[in-house]
């Protein structure tokens, strides 16, 4: 152990690192990029949707969706609510008093909005997702809002219900993850089926 | 199908993939670092570099050469961060400040990726690509390596000598996780992970919103932050964020690749200690560790217990719903359990029990089944320390592999265990101590010491995970946090290649009725129990003021 072979060391250790700074940091995913671009442009560029050929967003990260005539997304704390630039969960605790009140408040103005019970409120509908741009939501929070997209569309239920349906993902591989519907993908085949 | 069995089909398709790459993989590991030559690209490397690959080093040596390879990391990653505002593609954000920019930069040398910044709202992306996802690639390297000088340690006898660790460094990058990275990365864009470089830009959204569109290469980042159980994610929201992990397939992916190469590590022991009993037997007990936290975690989750969960119906709050609860505590399991610390899910909002759970994976050091690299040294080293329990009761001095543990091994090995739970206490007394630390809880009572033991638990076993209602950027935590990453990462390498050393100048002791069988049950048994009396005496109070208290609340 001594001081000049740590130096001699640390020197050959920046010769090195400096060439794998070139390879790991500028070679590869340069590389990685430019295959995917070729391969899968589409998801390499974020999986985006459009609408009446605009951009509306990425059918992977949810938007904020307010007014009757929308299907709702999950509450979220990103931000404001679904901003990108600050994803991110509420953290609080199990016991937290304070995302007890939340979810109270949030379940009561869920119930009324939608004219159901409470007790049939789902719970994705009052607590938010870990990244605050969960794309989905359970199809039982999509089922208890079919009555009033309808009503503020002037839609058949049934018609608006046919769509939910379409759009529910089942667990991927049939036992993957969660079931699931996307909620900017059912709100432009809803958008689709007013325009038609 | 019930979210029971489909929960237990994924574990069993999860078991199963690293079942099937447990023996190539670990056999190409072995391949890897004991042959004697080298690759025309590897031979061209050592050329610009100026190095010798034929050089053979004492432990001493291959130590120094780690710490002045780590030093010059942390440095010059330190630079890019105070100067990233200067770089291409800096997105208009500025400089790190001084103690962010150390916390960041020992952050991801050391393996940990704990971030008290978050990346899309801080960091331009030829730091995220030239600065941070090169160490994921280069730490994972360096633990690989250091654990490879151990096996060399217990094999080699009667020399003072361990291999080259620039030797080491370069085959486990370019042999190893270079390519599992490209051609995994490709799958994940497949699957969605966005891999570009076009800046952000704001559209409006189908409800007349406007929102940012966000890009980077993250694909190429994301799939080493999980294969070098690195940890830290290009966003904020981690593999939560849709952009790193879009669906439950990537989701299964991920976990995959942040286990597999510390799994298949216990076939590469078993293959250079020649007796690939002992690989299996050090899996068994990481299996037995990783097993027993999944079943607790999950329970916990699915069971929901404590009052938000209860008034709620599920544990939902801070998990997505494209991967509901199963695929989330699998994934807390595997990340704490491993070093890697990437979350799919906001730990801080898990239930009492399974937050203790996760937090208590990283203080049995990180062994169900480790970080690349450290999770094999950390197991060997408590195989040691089993073993020298098991002695003690016998009256026999004790032996691991043909080498004796007397009192200078045991001396390292007593000091290897003692380290983390120093970096950790102190540093989480201290914070709980001052009014001014305590200011960064989001939660108070007993959830509020969870936020501070899980963030130090989290740095000083370089797990990088968080119970992120800390405000952890601050002087005192980025700074407290980057000492306890170091002291974690680096007094345990110090006294690992020291006991490599010291095994390897040892000449071998025959097998003998009286030596203990290190493969049979009886020893994975001793060994599992071993870890997690070590880590019940030292953190059984900081823990029954914490999460237990939390969920007997």
């Amino acid at each position: 152990m001594n001081l000049s072979g740590l130096i001699r060391q640390s020197w050959a250790g920046l010769r090195v690192l400096l060439l794998f700074t070139v390879i790991l940091g500028v070679a590869y995913p340069l590389a990685v990029t430019g295959v995917s671009q070729l391969a899968f442009g589409d998801q390499a560029d974020g999986s985006l949707v459009s609408h009446d050929g605009e951009v509306v967003g990425s059918s992977l990260i949810g938007q904020p969706f307010d007014g009757e005539q929308w299907f709702h997304p999950r509450p979220s704390v990103a931000g404001d609510g679904y901003d990108t630039l600050a994803s991110g969960g509420s953290n609080l605790g199990p016991e937290s008093t304070q995302l007890l009140a939340t979810v109270e408040e949030r379940r009561a103005a869920v119930a009324e909005e939608n004219g159901v019970d409470p007790a049939d409120v789902p719970p994705d509908a009052v607590t938010a997702s870990g990244s605050g741009l969960d794309p989905h939501i359970s199809p039982a929070y999509a089922d208890i809002q079919v009555n009033r997209v309808a009503r503020a569309r002037g839609l058949d239920p049934a018609e608006v219900q046919r769509l939910v349906d379409e759009h529910t993902q089942g667990r991927t591989l049939g036992f993957l993850g969660g079931e699931r519907v996307n909620v900017l993908e059912l709100n432009l085949a809803l958008e689709d089926l007013g325009s038609s | 199908m019930s979210a029971t069995a489909a929960g237990l089909l994924q574990i069993a398709l999860l078991l199963v993939l690293l079942a099937v790459a447990f023996r190539p993989l670990g056999d190409y590991m072995a391949r890897v670092f004991t042959s004697t030559r080298h690759l025309a690209v590897e031979r061209a490397f050592y050329r610009i570099v100026r190095v010798d690959p034929e050089a053979d080093q004492r432990w001493s040596t291959y130590l120094l050469s780690v710490l002045g390879f780590s030093a010059v990391s942390v440095l010059l990653l330190y630079a890019m961060l105070r100067v990233q505002d200067l770089l291409p593609m800096s997105l208009g954000f500025d400089g790190m400040p001084p103690d962010l920019a150390f916390n960041t930069a020992t952050s991801f040398v050391a393996n940990t990726n704990w971030q008290s910044y978050a990346g899309e709202s801080t960091l331009g992306y030829t730091a995220q690509m030239a600065g941070l996802a090169v160490q994921n690639f280069l730490s994972a390297a360096v633990g690989l390596a250091v654990a490879i000088a151990l096996i060399r340690g217990l094999t080699r006898h009667r020399t003072d000598r361990l291999g080259n660790f620039w030797v080491d460094l370069t085959r486990g990058t370019v042999r190893i996780l270079l390519p599992i990275a490209f051609v995994f990365a490709l799958v994940l864009v497949a699957g969605g992970v966005v891999q570009n470089f076009t800046a952000p830009y704001e559209v409006t959204t189908l409800g007349g919103a406007a929102q940012s569109v966000l890009g980077g290469p993250v694909a190429s980042q994301e799939v080493i932050k999980l294969l070098g159980t690195n940890g830290g994610g290009f966003f904020n929201a981690n593999s939560a964020h849709p952009f790193e992990n879009p669906n439950a397939l990537t989701n299964l992916l991920e976990i995959f690749l942040l286990l597999v190469i510390p799994v298949a590590l216990a076939r590469t022991y078993g293959v250079m200690v020649k007796d690939k009993r002992q690989g299996y037997a050090v899996l068994a007990a990481m299996a037995v560790l990783w097993g027993a936290a999944l079943v607790a975690v999950t329970a916990a989750e699915v069971h929901h217990a404590g009052t938000v969960p209860q008034a709620v119906g599920a544990a939902t709050e801070g998990k997505e719903v494209r991967f509901d609860v199963w695929a989330s505590a699998l994934f807390a399991n595997s990340t704490t359990g491993t070093s890697t610390g990437a979350v799919n899910s906001m730990h801080a909002s898990y239930t009492g029990a399974g937050g203790g759970v996760v937090m208590l994976n990283m203080m049995l050091g990180e062994v169900s089944p480790g970080g690349v690299g450290s999770g094999l040294y950390g197991m060997v080293v408590l195989a040691i320390l089993a073993v020298f329990l098991a002695g003690l009761m016998v009256g026999r001095t004790p032996e691991y592999l043909g080498k004796k543990i007397g009192r200078y091994e045991i001396s390292l090995v007593a000091l290897y265990i003692l380290a983390m739970p120093f970096a950790l206490l102190i540093g989480a007394a201290v914070a709980a101590s001052f009014d001014t630390t305590r200011a960064s809880l989001l939660n108070d009572g007993p959830q509020g010491l969870s936020e501070i033991l899980y963030a130090f638990a989290s740095g000083a076993n370089n797990n990088g995970s968080a119970f992120a209602g800390l405000s952890a950027n601050t002087e005192y935590y980025n700074t407290a946090l980057g000492l306890a990453m170091l002291i974690g990462r680096f007094t345990t390498m110090v006294l690992v290649l020291a006991l490599a050393g010291a095994l390897a100048r040892q000449r071998p002791t025959p097998v003998t009725a009286g030596t203990l069988p290190t493969h049979r049950p009886l020893f994975v048994g001793l060994h599992s129990v071993t870890v997690i009396i070590v880590a019940g005496l030292t953190f059984f109070p900081a823990l029954a003021l914490g999460p237990i208290a939390v969920a007997l609340a």
